[in-house]
């Protein structure tokens, strides 16, 4: 093996490091509002909102508009590229905004999945084109984090060995680049929730899919400790007829972590898929009370779990501003209990009674 | 993805992570005492004793036959095949012996290693034919882990990839079948100190080294709960002009560590090496003391740190035996103390203690 050639300095290293862990200080996780254009198509729409950019950025000023409340429980939040550049109505950049709350400030870079040929409708993720160079303009720019999304998908013949290993791969490469330009990568590699299969199904995609992802950063010297990883819940598949306990799907996460996930990792701030808002609060905060050691922060990533309800009260007037606002402020809040194992359920019992649904892992 | 077909049972997984924990817990760890014919030859040279079997016997009966507080610092002992079915001066098995004490019984399954071909002397290691077989037998007999040392060294392009993967695969498919025997394998993945390279250069390929042992146990689906990890220490090569601490050695082991190791792993048991007795403690000590997360245990599996002193005091005499087990169960409560952090350094140690026992090129 010829000698090694550091892939960073060591104040490169600790700039990265401290980002991470900033980001996941206990109580904290990371808002995701990094909707494409074509992804906020969807939601405007379902609140018969029209596709604009003006509408765009008046949603977000919604949620960034929210008071210092946030300050203890949101530590990152993520922005897609055209929100990077808006203002508020006062003409304050929303990036300034965020970065006065003591928030840090992420950019989605991937751009968008495209088909593996020869598989079952497999995909990679593109974007690796200009990387470096997007990544130093948004490091001017006030970005220290950013969101790369992959997908795999769980059918009778998929994941297949050459979606794992390309998504990994091309996750390890986003990785190592962005670690270059003082950014700390968010490594996502989402298993979709589609499907019919059973929670132990999910579990053993899920170490498979994330020993390779461990594997390709080793491989391409990505410093593990200046990353976070976003990955999915273990869940079974939204038509498995069987249901599971939030502490099944706990113990079903925290062992496939606990497999694959390096301690050096700084903190797993997990997607949430296409669960309601209580499901991945209540998912979370089992996640966080599961009986085994768990030796890196364990918090949310959210989107449409900590979205939903401010979008459903906005519906794009003005005056409904405000209390939409509240709703984000409300559901970061719950999360941000979550994430420490503190959330006491909106009125179910948790706590001792969830206690007793634990499993043994020897099971999983 | 094909479906999975579970490699183990839950009862199977139960049995094997509970003996895993056994070995390990309080702080106990195992005492080597594995050397083969050909090593027990070195030893036994070096205090001019004959190498027979009655002399090898003889000695393994001392270590043996020591009071039974050696239980709270020994967990496990590895043994030689020949001395699995050798017995004490009164006809009582020696496996009886340490298993009446709590201590669980371990055999070496290596058949040494043979050379890769087209390598700068790089190895692999044989014992995969029959080796279902053998530990059936062997957990019949009264094992209940097993033992496989790869090595690996530093040297002019080398670890070369193909080592490194090769040897991963072999400790992967021993790990395996010993499972599907109920035997926890024990993965040993050592690193030789040779060489005049510096501790980062160690630190590096180890978790190079690392990375591909435990992507190559996913691969093969070894149940890591029921494992337990023997690495080098990471140090600099015994050649190298700089000299490092404790807590310099401390730093970079772990960092290797909990970059590469996932938390599921219980024990991690450290090789000795040819460090000297003294050092071997002293290093855990400070391994166990580093302020990093280390969510498995760190404990030691010593050959030769944990028998010199003893060796020395038999000198191949009866009338030394108080001696030889005083010697034994001084080492065996040191780094039982080590492995919590607590070792007190009592200064004036035996000249046997502190002398390097490096021999160039280690092969057992």
């Amino acid at each position: 093996m010829p000698h090694s050639y550091p892939a960073l300095s060591a104040e490169q290293k600790k700039e990265l490091s401290d980002i991470a862990l900033r980001i996941v200080v206990p109580g904290k996780g990371i808002l995701a509002a990094d909707e494409s254009v074509g992804s906020m198509a969807k939601r405007l729409s379902q609140i018969g909102v029209e596709n604009t950019e003006e509408n765009r950025r008046l949603y977000r000023q919604v949620l960034f508009s929210a008071d210092d409340r946030v300050k203890k429980c949101i530590g990152g939040v993520i922005f897609f590229h055209e929100t990077l550049y808006q203002k508020d109505d006062n003409g304050v950049p929303f990036v300034r905004t965020i970065q006065d709350k003591g928030i840090v400030v992420g950019i989605k870079v991937d751009k968008g999945v495209v088909p593996l040929a020869g598989t079952d409708g497999e995909t990679t993720t593109q974007g690796l084109d200009g990387l470096f160079e997007r990544c130093a303009q948004y490091k001017k720019d006030g970005a220290d984090f950013a969101k790369w999304r992959c997908v795999l998908k769980i059918s009778e013949r998929t994941p297949s060995a050459l979606a794992i290993l390309e998504n990994a791969n091309v996750l390890a490469r986003y990785a190592s680049i962005c670690q270059q330009n003082g950014i700390v990568p968010i490594v996502e590699p989402e298993i979709l929730p589609d499907g019919d299969h059973d929670l132990k199904r999910c579990q053993y995609v899920t170490e498979k899919v994330l020993a390779a992802v461990y594997k390709a950063l080793s491989d391409h010297h990505v410093y593990l400790e200046g990353t976070l990883l976003k990955p999915n819940m273990v869940t079974p598949g939204h038509a498995c007829p069987i249901k599971y306990s939030p502490e099944e799907i706990a113990m079903a996460t925290v062992t496939a972590l606990r497999r694959t996930v390096p301690p050096a990792v700084p903190g797993v701030t997990f997607l949430s898929g296409g669960q309601s808002e209580e499901e991945a609060s209540l998912n979370l905060n089992a996640i966080n009370r599961c009986p085994l050691p768990r030796p890196w922060a364990l918090t949310f990533s959210y989107g449409r779990a900590l979205q939903a309800s401010a979008l459903n009260a906005w519906r794009g007037q003005k005056d409904n501003a405000g209390g939409a606002t509240e709703e984000f402020i409300k559901r970061a809040e719950v999360n941000g209990l979550a994430a420490q194992g503190k959330y006491e359920g909106s009125g179910e019992d948790g706590g001792a009674a969830a206690q007793s649904l634990y499993i043994e892992n020897h099971a999983y | 993805m094909a479906h999975r077909f579970p490699a183990l049972t839950p009862e199977q997984k139960k049995e094997l992570s509970e003996i895993a924990q056994r070995i390990v817990a309080n702080g106990k760890g195992i005492l080597a005492a594995d050397e083969s014919v050909g090593t027990m030859g070195n030893r036994l040279q070096r205090i001019k004793v004959e190498n027979t079997e009655e002399n090898r016997r003889q000695f393994r009966e001392i270590l043996f036959s020591v009071d039974n507080s050696i239980n709270k610092s020994i967990g496990g002992v590895i043994l030689f095949h020949e001395t699995l079915y050798q017995k004490d001066s009164q006809g009582n098995l020696f496996r009886n012996i340490l298993r009446e004490k709590g201590i669980v019984v371990g055999i070496k399954l290596d058949q040494g290693s043979a050379p890769l071909a087209g390598t700068n002397k790089e190895t692999t290691i044989q014992g995969l034919d029959g080796l279902s077989e053998r530990c059936a037998q062997y957990k019949k007999d009264g094992c209940d882990f097993g033992k496989w040392r790869a090595v690996l060294r530093i040297a002019d392009q080398c670890p070369s990839s193909l080592a490194i993967q090769e040897n991963a695969v072999v400790l992967a498919r021993y790990a395996s079948i010993c499972q599907q025997n109920g035997l926890v394998p024990i993965v040993e993945p050592e690193v030789i100190p040779d060489g005049e390279h510096d501790l980062e250069h160690c630190q590096y390929v180890t978790e190079k080294v690392l990375a591909a042992v435990y992507k190559a146990l996913n691969d093969h689906h070894v149940y890591l709960e029921g494992t337990l990890l023997k690495p080098n220490m990471v140090t600099a090569g015994h050649a190298c002009t700089k000299k490092y601490t404790p807590e310099q050695v401390a730093m970079a082991t772990v960092t290797a560590l909990h970059r590469t190791v996932p938390a599921a792993v219980p024990g991690i048991c450290f090789l000795s090496g040819g460090m000297s007795e003294e050092d071997a403690t002293l290093n855990l000590n400070a391994i166990n003391l580093c302020p990093l997360p280390k969510p498995w245990k760190l404990s030691f599996s010593y050959g030769r740190a944990l028998q010199a002193s003893a060796l020395a005091a038999w000198g191949g005499k009866a009338a030394n035996k108080k001696a030889t087990q005083e010697a034994f169960m001084k080492r065996a409560v040191a780094n039982c103390e080590a492995a919590k952090g607590k070792y007190v350094h009592t200064g004036s140690s035996s000249a046997a203690s502190t002398q390097s026992l490096f021999t160039a090129s280690y092969t057992y």
